[in-house]
C-alpha cells in the first residue's frame, strides 16, 4: 500500500524542481505584473506604499490616444509584416525546392539573417539607411535620385522597419515550409503530374493544400513574435518619428522609464499578454482539431476495413 | 491504344549505368509484366514509360511517334502506384476526377464517368471519405478507379498489390484478371511476385541485373527458359539445379550426377551431342517427379521433410550432395527418413551451360 503511494508520488517528486524554477522564474514575475497593474504605482514607491486603484488603469488606457494609436501600430506591423513574410518565405521555398548543385549553399546562406542577434540587425539596417553615408541613400544619389528620408519621415520610418523585420524573418518561413515540402508524399506529387497537374496547378491544388497545416502553425507562431518584437526598432527608430513606429513593447517601456507609470504599464503588458495568450490558443486549438480529425480518420479507416 | 517500343533506350544515374541500352516493343492491347528481383530496373523501365524518369539516351515510340521527351500527361496514360499516391486532402469522388477537372471536362460528364467506375469497382458508397477513412484494400480500388476514369490509352501499374495482406492480394489479383479482358488497353504492370506475373500477362518480361532475360507468354517460361535465372524465377517451388555431366552410352545420353543417371530423350540427345563442356548444371522442376514409376526414369532420393499444403506437399530431399524439392500429391503420403524411389519425366530436363546458366 505504502510502496504503490510511494510510486505514484514518483513523478511528481521528479517535477518538483521544474515546478519550483517555473513559479520563481516565471508564475511569480507575472503574478507580480498583474497584482502591479491595479495599482497607481510611482518607480519612487516600495509596491507596498502604492495605491490599490482597481481596473483604472485598464479603463484610463483604453481612451488614452496614444496608447490606441500604439496598439494600432502594433496590429499593423505584424498584420503587415507577416503577410508579406509568408508570401516570400513560401514562394522561396516552392522555389529552392530542388535538386541544384549548390543548391544546400544557398538555402545556408538564405537562413542566415535568422541567427544574428536583433540588436546587431537593429544596428546594421541603421547604418544602412543613414540619411547621407547609408548605402541606399548613396547609391540612390549616384544613379541620380533624391535621397530617401528612411528612418526621419513617419511612412517611411515605417516601411523601413517593416524591411528589416522581413529581411530577418522570412527564413522561419522559409525553413518551416522547405520542411513542409520535403515532407510531402513524393508519389501524390508524380500522380499530380501523370494527372496533367504541372507548375502551377501542382502548387495550387497539391502542394499548398497538403502544407496547409504546416503554414498555419508557422503564420501562429511568427505573428506571436511580431507582437513582441522591440530590439530592431528600438534601435533604428525608437519608436519616431512622432508615434509612427511605436510598437506596443516600446510603448510599455517608455510608460515605465521615462512618464514612472509602473501601474499603467503593467496593464498595457497584461494587455498584450491576453492578445498572445489568444493566438497561442488558438494555434492549441488548430493542433488539437488537426488531431481530433486524424484520430476519427484512422478509426474510420478501421472500422471500414 | 499505342504499339509501344523502346529502340536502344538506356539509364544511367551519374557514371552509374543502372540499364544498359535495351530493346522491347509492347503489342496494341497487350497486357505486359515486367518482373525481377528487386533493383533489376522495372520499375525504372516503367516509370522512364510515364515520364517522371528522363530516358539518358535511346527513344521511346507510340506507334512511331517519339515521346521520351514529352511531359507525362502528353502522354496519354494512366498509372497505379505502390502506396496508392491519393491526395490526402481531397475526397475519392475529387481523387477520381482530378485529371479530368484539369482537362476542364464538363462537370455533368465527370460525374457520370466517375459514378460509372466507383460502380464498376464497388466504391461508389465511398465517394464522400477521404482516402485515410478508408482501407488498404479501398484505396487500392480508389487507386485503381483514378486510373481508369482517365480512360487513358496506356495503364501503368507500379506494384499496385504489394502493400496488401496475402489474402486481399489474391482477391484483387483475381479482379485484375477480369479486368484486363474486359478493358482493350495497354497494360503495363511491374512486379516482383512471378505468380502476379504468370497469372497477369499476356506476356511476361523477367529482367535481372538491368538486363531483359527473357520475354515470352507464361507458357513459353514455364517451359523453355533460356538459361538458370529464368528458368529459377519462374514456377513455385523453384526448379532444382544439380550439378552433374553428359555422358553417352550405348546411343543413349545421360545426365548423371552424385547418385543419379537420367536418360535424355532421343531429340535432346541429338542437340546436346555436341555440347562442348560435359559438365553441366541440370534442372528438374519438382513437378517433374511422379510416384508413378512407371512413367519416368527412376530415381532414389532420401526425403529430409516433408512440407504438407494441402493436396499438395513438397518434399525437401537429399540425392547425393544436393537438396532436391519434389512436388506430391498429399494423397500418397511419404514419411520423412526414408529413401524412396520417384520417377522423372524425363522430357521435362533441362540442361544448362555450368558456367554461362544458358539453356543448352
Amino acid at each position: 500500500m505504502q510502496i504503490a503511494n510511494a510510486n505514484r508520488l514518483t513523478p511528481y517528486l521528479f517535477l518538483a524542481p521544474a515546478a519550483l524554477v517555473m513559479t520563481v522564474a516565471l508564475l511569480y514575475p507575472i503574478g507580480y505584473m498583474i497584482y502591479a497593474s491595479f495599482l497607481d504605482w510611482n518607480p519612487s514607491q516600495r509596491i507596498g506604499e502604492a495605491e490599490f486603484v482597481g481596473l483604472r488603469n485598464y479603463i484610463n488606457l483604453l481612451s488614452d490616444a496614444a496608447f490606441l494609436e500604439s496598439f494600432f501600430v502594433t496590429l499593423k506591423f505584424a498584420a503587415v509584416v507577416v503577410s508579406i513574410e509568408m508570401v516570400l518565405g513560401v514562394g522561396l521555398a516552392l522555389l529552392l525546392d530542388r535538386n541544384i548543385r549548390g543548391m544546400s549553399v544557398l538555402r545556408t546562406l538564405f537562413i542566415l539573417p535568422m541567427m544574428i542577434a536583433p540588436i546587431v540587425v537593429g544596428l546594421m539596417w541603421r547604418y544602412m539607411y543613414h540619411p547621407s553615408v547609408g548605402i541606399f541613400n548613396r547609391t540612390l544619389k549616384s544613379l541620380g535620385f533624391e535621397p530617401i528620408p528612411w528612418l526621419s519621415d513617419g511612412s517611411w520610418a515605417f516601411a523601413s522597419v517593416v524591411i528589416a523585420d522581413i529581411w530577418q524573418w522570412t527564413p522561419f518561413i522559409f525553413i518551416l515550409s522547405l520542411a513542409a515540402l520535403q515532407s510531402l508524399p513524393q508519389s501524390a506529387m508524380e500522380a499530380a503530374r501523370i494527372d496533367g497537374a504541372t507548375g502551377w496547378r501542382q502548387i495550387v491544388y497539391i502542394k499548398l493544400p497538403l502544407m496547409m497545416p504546416v503554414l498555419i502553425v508557422t503564420l501562429l507562431l511568427r505573428l506571436i513574435d511580431a507582437f513582441k518584437v522591440l530590439e530592431v526598432i528600438l534601435v533604428l527608430t525608437n519608436g519616431g518619428p512622432g508615434l509612427s513606429t511605436e510598437i506596443l513593447s516600446l510603448r510599455i517601456s517608455r510608460t515605465a522609464s521615462e512618464f514612472r507609470e509602473l501601474g499603467e504599464a503593467a496593464a498595457m503588458s497584461n494587455y498584450l499578454l491576453i492578445l498572445l495568450v489568444i493566438l497561442t490558443f488558438a494555434m492549441f486549438a488548430y493542433n488539437k482539431a488537426v488531431e481530433a480529425r486524424t484520430a476519427r480518420l484512422r478509426k474510420a479507416a478501421q472500422e471500414g476495413s | 491504344m499505342p504499339r509501344i517500343v523502346f529502340d536502344q533506350v538506356s539509364k544511367s544515374y551519374g557514371a552509374v549505368e543502372v540499364l544498359p541500352p535495351f530493346d522491347l516493343s509492347l503489342d496494341d492491347g497487350e497486357f505486359t509484366v515486367l518482373v525481377g528481383p528487386s533493383g533489376c530496373g522495372k520499375s525504372t523501365t516503367l516509370r522512364m514509360l510515364a515520364g517522371l524518369e528522363t530516358v539518358t539516351s535511346g527513344e521511346i515510340y507510340f506507334d512511331d511517334a517519339p515521346i521520351s521527351k514529352l511531359d507525362p500527361k502528353e502522354r496519354d496514360l494512366a498509372m497505379v502506384f505502390q502506396d496508392y499516391a491519393l491526395y490526402p486532402h481531397m475526397n475519392i469522388a475529387k481523387n477520381m476526377s482530378f485529371a479530368l477537372r484539369l482537362a476542364r471536362v464538363p462537370k455533368a460528364e465527370i460525374e457520370t464517368k466517375v459514378q460509372r467506375v466507383a460502380e464498376m469497382l464497388n466504391i461508389a458508397h465511398l465517394l464522400d471519405r477521404k482516402p485515410a477513412e478508408l482501407s488498404g484494400g479501398q484505396r487500392q480500388r480508389v487507386a485503381m478507379g483514378r486510373a481508369l476514369v482517365r480512360d487513358a490509352g496506356t495503364f501503368l501499374f507500379d506494384e499496385p498489390l504489394s502493400n496488401l495482406d496475402a489474402k486481399l492480394r489474391g482477391k484483387m489479383r483475381a479482379e485484375l484478371a477480369e479486368m484486363r479482358d474486359t478493358i482493350d488497353k495497354n497494360m503495363v504492370y511491374v512486379t516482383h511476385d512471378q505468380v502476379e506475373a504468370m497469372t497477369l500477362g499476356d506476356r511476361i518480361v523477367v529482367m535481372s541485373d538491368g538486363l531483359i532475360q527473357q520475354q515470352g507468354s507464361p507458357e513459353e517460361l514455364f517451359k523453355s527458359p533460356v538459361n538458370t535465372f529464368v528458368a529459377g524465377f519462374i514456377g513455385a517451388p523453384t526448379m532444382n539445379f544439380v550439378d552433374g555431366e553428359l555422358v553417352e552410352e550405348k546411343g543413349t545420353l545421360w545426365a548423371r550426377g552424385d547418385g543419379f543417371a537420367l536418360p535424355l530423350p532421343e531429340e535432346a540427345g541429338a542437340r546436346l551431342a555436341t555440347a562442348q563442356d560435359r559438365h553441366v548444371t541440370i534442372g528438374l522442376r519438382p513437378s517433374s517427379f511422379t510416384t508413378d514409376l512407371t512413367r519416368g526414369a527412376p530415381i532414389e532420393l532420401k526425403v529430409v521433410v516433408s512440407e504438407y499444403l494441402g493436396a499438395q506437399s513438397v518434399l525437401v530431399t537429399r540425392c547425393g550432395g544436393a537438396e532436391i524439392l519434389v512436388e506430391t500429391q498429399s494423397a500418397a503420403p511419404v514419411r520423412a527418413g526414408t529413401e524412396q524411389a520417384f520417377g522423372v519425366l524425363t522430357d521435362e530436363i533441362m540442361i544448362f551451360d555450368k558456367t554461362s546458366g544458358l539453356r543448352l
